[in-house]
């Protein structure tokens, strides 16, 4: 799993190429993967990002395991488990994480949540038809971006 | 590209925290047949050391239920397709088993060699494909719809008379370029959640996906009885199955697409033994 410097250099590389076509809702600005602003203006609600962590397009723990969220069934193992995500990560981090991990982590298998392009053969939901591309909306809305990180900036070990 | 050491460690620690496949059960059917369920990757597939049936990753009981045609469900549809090719249909007034045998002993060693170059037609031929060739062009008979009952019934037929037999599909002949088709596919990450193939069944298969215990999304064992639709499965429904649950436009059953992956897929399975019709989730 360790990245030669060259390859992470190379891969952040075309990670910047990558994000200047990229379309989003409304204007972001990632530094480091990070996004520094709210992403709505108005400040996140946690309780409804634990609801999106388990229900919906965020179903986060299909790949993630979270021990405050212990009392639901099925946490996958795909990516690092959450438990301190707020210690080792600031705020804007989450939020670039969450709005499109593939600018902080290059190719991740974590799908990007506010992006609206880019997409092979992007379909109508999970009904298997295809989607016109500039219908697509993206699997969370700014505010619930803004939900999930404040969710997120509970998750504190220390 | 912060902490990429820690993430890694991380990552690490959790693919020996989840359930890890079985490899130690052996696969017998009937105690009769000896089913190869792990065996060392083909060179082809570069980026795998061993190859896993789908069988391994199942509960102990679903499992088991593939150790006893009786207990094997997918059995019944083999039944109903020896009636089924038995059966004389269509304007030259023949059955399958007129040319093919009794119990489909003509068709034995089909199933592990497909999908196949076919140089009539010029192109890579499926099994399903096969089938309506004899049934178009032989019997004068209607063909069948490609994951139609009888189609995947009479699929279910051929591969049960070559369980065991090791899957040795060729891809550096003619069928080449279908091939090279196929791998493009499954390395293509498609749909709004942009996942491959490959991101699930050969980045991380053995780690648990929500409730999903992933496989490496083997084909030996097709077509499979799943207890999820308590029917037989072909192998294009659970590929169309796998794209649409990226939130994409999948392709149709029998296109060309499916036939490259189909050919691709089946090509990394060269080692395991054929093993349909199997017991799945
Ligand atoms: C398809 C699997 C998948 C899904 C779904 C997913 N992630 Fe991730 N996530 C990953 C992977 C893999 C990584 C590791 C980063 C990498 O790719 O190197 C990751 C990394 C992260 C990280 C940084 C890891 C750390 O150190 O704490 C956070 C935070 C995170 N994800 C949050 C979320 C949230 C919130 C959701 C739901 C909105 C989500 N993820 C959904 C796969 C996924
Ligand atoms: C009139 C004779 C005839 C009938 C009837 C017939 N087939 Fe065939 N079938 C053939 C011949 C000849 C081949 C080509 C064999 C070869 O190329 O080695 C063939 C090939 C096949 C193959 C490919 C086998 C391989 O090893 O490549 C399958 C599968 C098959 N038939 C299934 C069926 C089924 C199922 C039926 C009934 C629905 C059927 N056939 C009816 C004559 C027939
Ligand atoms: C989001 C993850 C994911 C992706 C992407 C995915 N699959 Fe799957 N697939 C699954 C899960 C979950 C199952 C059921 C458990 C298992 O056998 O892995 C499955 C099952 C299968 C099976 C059945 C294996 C058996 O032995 O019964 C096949 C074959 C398969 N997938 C092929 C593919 C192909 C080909 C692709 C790419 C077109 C693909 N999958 C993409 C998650 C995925």
């Amino acid at each position: 799993m360790r990245l030669s410097t060259i390859t992470a250099v190379a891969l952040a590389f075309t990670a910047t190429v990558a994000s200047a076509q990229t379309k989003y809702p409304t204007d972001v600005t990632f530094e480091d993967g990070a996004i520094a602003a709210s992403l709505s203006g108005t400040p996140g609600d946690p309780a409804n990002g634990q609801v999106l962590m388990n229900k919906g397009a965020g179903n986060c723990i299909a790949c993630h395991e979270v021990t405050a969220l212990a009392e639901l069934p099925f946490h996958g193992g795909i990516g690092p488990m959450l438990d301190g995500a707020a210690d080792r990560w600031t705020e804007a981090d989450l939020r670039g994480i969450v709005a499109d991990a593939k600018v902080m982590f290059p190719e991740s298998m974590m799908p990007s949540f506010y992006k609206i392009s880019g997409f092979v053969r992007p379909g109508d939901a999970y009904t298997g038809k295809a989607i016109d591309p500039d219908a697509i909306t993206p699997l969370l809305s700014a505010q619930e971006i803004e939900d999930v990180v404040s969710f997120l900036m509970t998750l504190r070990d220390e | 590209m912060k902490r990429a050491s820690s993430l890694a460690f991380g990552l690490a620690c959790l693919a020996s925290a989840v359930h890890a496949q079985d490899t130690e059960s052996k696969l017998v059917i009937n105690d009769d047949i000896d089913i190869t369920t792990v065996a060392e990757a083909p060179a082809h597939a570069e980026n795998l050391s061993e190859i896993y049936s789908g069988w391994a990753f199942r509960s102990p009981e679903t499992m088991a239920l593939q150790m006893d045609d009786f207990d094997n469900p997918g059995m019944i549809f083999v039944d109903q397709a020896l009636d089924a090719y038995n059966t004389v249909e269509g304007s030259a007034g023949k059955s399958c088993q007129s040319c093919h045998g009794d119990d489909a002993e003509g068709l034995v060693g089909a199933r592990a060699v497909y999908p196949k170059w076919n140089a009539n037609a010029g192109e890579v031929w499926t099994m399903e494909m096969a089938i309506n060739g004899c049934r178009t062009e032989r019997m004068g008979a209607e063909p069948w719809g490609y994951t139609s009952g009888n189609m995947v019934n009479m699929t279910a037929l051929i591969s049960s008379v070559s369980r065991g037999m090791p899957v040795n599909v060729s891809f550096e002949g003619p069928e080449h370029d279908t091939w090279l088709q196929g791998k493009e596919l499954y390395y293509t990450r498609t749909g709004q959640l942009e996942l491959s193939c490959a991101n699930c069944h050969e980045d991380n298969y053995d780690m648990m996906i929500r409730a999903d215990h992933l496989s490496q999304g083997q084909i030996n064992g097709f077509p499979t009885y799943r207890l999820k639709n308590a029917k037989l499965n072909a192998v294009h429904s659970r590929f169309k199955g796998c794209i649409r649950d990226t939130r994409a436009e999948t392709y149709s059953p029998g296109s060309p697409e499916f036939v490259a992956l189909e050919l691709y897929v089946a090509s990394r399975g060269n080692g395991l033994s054929v093993e349909g019709p199997s017991v799945r989730n």
